[in-house]
């Protein structure tokens, strides 16, 4: 009797532990699910309130149509920022990799004054210095240049990056370099032969948050390209949705929104142990 | 012969290896230089524009302290600095109560545990200016879904303007932030949840501590650092808030929702008063060093450990 009792007890709370989590799952969810669906409305029924969120006029791409008719267009916007990011991702990569070697392994002058620079430049955010970056980037010629951009979001990244390079450096055993200096590698052979193989899922959790910050950036993007064509895509959807381009079209904007989110929620669920990795190297340090 | 070669190998391989270490300069040169260029010559500029009237075309020239002087009187930049310490200590408070329990909730092993984290921590990966862009066709009054959703089902007898007056604008705006950041949160707070003993807490139990007395005396003392971490995080990043305020309402209703880098967004790239900005910005960032102080302090090491 007794022993039903708590059996009982058991059961529902544990009916009420995953009630709680399926309620909250959903709650958090259902915006991204609410837009990625509507955008698939025709563009009469896009309009109306979003009530239910799936199409019930049949599954249009209108919405997308419109989109790339605004402006320079969707696909304009969408190379522009695919663009900016990958090589966001490929040039922090390189650096941080090249600087977290050169940390970890070597000792020369001025090399605890350059980490502690590179680090604290976490402390003083980039929006307080953006008119100034505006004037340097136009001393480069890299004024409304999408590679301006990416010098400034790959600069975003170094303190994070490097910090987490050399950490990861910093985890090989030194007789591993040893043992393939003997066999006469030289120091950019092992670094990209013998070392990077070890260190290969410190680079997946840099590039990952490279992608996403060059991705997602909003304010320098908005600040610094003044083209139409130079447009990332939050600058563009941002310029839709004010009204740049006539009255508003919201279901353009679902779509618009579906494609900024969904690689973003890809990436992160294929590569979410690399995610958490460096946000708990973040947190615990 | 040989002797002479034994005395001074080593010392040419000492030499080799001294040349060797240099090389590390090479390695850490692109990042340095990305550093200087995008980093430290610009916050040398924002100090030196400061001193002066710096319109984006034409002559510059110094004034001194002149924009500080102005900055004084710039009651709108006062406005504007007062409502982002408002916004920042109310959507800090509003993240962790439900970061919190949700980090109480995934911290135990069970099944679904994982799927329920991930689905928790998914609008974290969105970016802010997507999840405004999102919220502001939701909050919408005519093609959105919560005021449409309330009136048809009979909550409101009339389409109610979520964005037209400060309260309902400002508590949507937090509403998005909390879905948004949320689990981002949770994330923090459940690693130093979980890097509590467990036997500590089983002594506890065993003492008669209820839940309540272990949360108190057991939990939150050990996670003082994590706290601390999560609470930086949140501040400093509500501190620079911009995008949502200028997506989903720009700096409306009646210009209350304008933050401190949407006001100096304004002078700089809007009215191209960049010297005003340039002064704006160090006024910002004095306020931030400041606040980084006090987080170094919060986050030193517990004493006698280390």
């Amino acid at each position: 009797m007794a022993q039903a009792a708590s059996r009982n007890r058991k059961l529902l709370a544990r009916i009420g532990e995953h009630s709680t989590g399926i309620i909250a799952s959903v709650l958090f969810a259902a915006p991204i699910v609410w837009a990625v669906l509507s955008a698939f409305k025709p563009a009469q029924e896009a309009r109306l309130p979003p009530l239910p969120p799936w199409p019930t006029s049949g599954f249009s791409l209108e919405n997308y149509a419109t989109l790339n008719s605004f402006g320079d267009g969707l696909w304009v916007s969408a190379q522009n920022s695919i663009y900016v990011s990958v090589m966001t991702v490929v040039l922090s990569v390189a650096v941080s990799v090249l600087a977290g070697y050169g940390f970890s392994r070597f000792r020369f002058p001025f090399k605890d004054l350059f980490f502690i620079l590179i680090l604290s430049t976490i402390m003083i955010p980039f929006q307080s210095i953006l008119t100034p970056i505006f004037l340097v980037l136009t001393k480069l010629g890299l004024h409304n240049t999408l590679t301006g951009l990416v010098g400034v979001y790959v600069t975003l990244q170094l303190p994070f990056s490097i910090f987490m390079m050399r950490n990861a450096f910093d985890a090989v055993p030194r007789e591993i370099e040893e043992a393939a200096r003997m066999d006469g590698a030289s120091n950019l052979t092992m670094l990209l032969k013998v070392m990077l193989p070890l260190v290969w899922p410190g680079v997946v959790t840099i590039a990952l948050f490279a992608f996403l910050g060059a991705w997602n950036e909003f304010l320098a993007a908005l600040v610094l390209m003044t083209d139409q064509s130079k447009f990332t895509l939050p600058v563009m959807m941002t310029a839709l949705q004010s009204g740049r381009f006539g009255a508003i079209d919201w279901g353009a904007v679902q779509a618009g929104v579906t494609v900024m989110m969904v690689p973003c929620l890809i990436l992160f669920l294929a590569l979410q142990r690399f995610y958490i990795r460096g946000l708990m190297a973040g947190a615990v340090k | 012969m040989t002797t002479i070669a034994a005395a001074t190998a080593p010392l040419r391989a000492r030499k080799l290896a001294g040349r060797r270490q240099w090389i590390g300069l090479l390695y850490v040169a692109p990042a340095v230089a990305l550093v200087v260029v995008f980093f430290l010559i610009p916050l040398g500029m924002t100090a030196w524009m400061s001193l002066h009237n710096w319109p984006l075309m034409g002559e510059h020239f110094y004034i001194g302290l002149g924009n500080y002087v102005a900055i004084l009187r710039d009651t709108r930049f006062w406005n504007a600095l007062r409502f982002t310490a408002y916004y920042t200590v109310i959507v800090t408070i509003a993240i962790f109560v439900v970061a919190f329990p949700l980090a109480l909730f995934v911290e135990r092993p069970r099944p679904l545990t994982n799927l329920y984290r991930t689905m928790f921590f998914m609008p974290a990966v969105v970016g802010f200016a997507s999840a405004s862009l999102l919220w502001s066709w939701l909050l919408n009054v005519d093609s959105g879904l919560f005021s449409p959703a309330a009136y048809d089902l009979g909550l409101i007898d009339r389409k109610f303007n979520l964005l037209a007056t400060f309260q309902p604008a400002f508590w949507s705006i937090i509403a998005m932030v909390v879905w948004k950041v949320a689990g981002f949160t949770m994330i923090i707070l459940m690693a130093g949840l979980q890097s509590i003993p467990q036997d500590l807490q089983e002594a506890a139990v065993i003492d008669g501590a209820g839940p309540f007395a272990r949360f108190r005396a057991i939990t939150l003392p050990l996670m003082r650092r994590t706290l601390a971490l999560a609470l930086i995080l949140s501040v400093a990043g509500s501190i620079l808030a911009f995008d949502q305020f200028y997506i989903i309402l720009r700096g409306g209703p009646r210009n209350q929702t304008l933050t401190a880098v949407y006001w100096i967004f304004n002078q700089s790239f809007v009215s191209f008063k960049l010297g005003y900005g340039a002064a704006l910005s160090m006024v910002l960032l004095v306020v931030l060093v400041a606040l980084s102080l006090v987080q170094l302090w919060l986050l030193r090491k517990p004493e006698g450990l280390d």
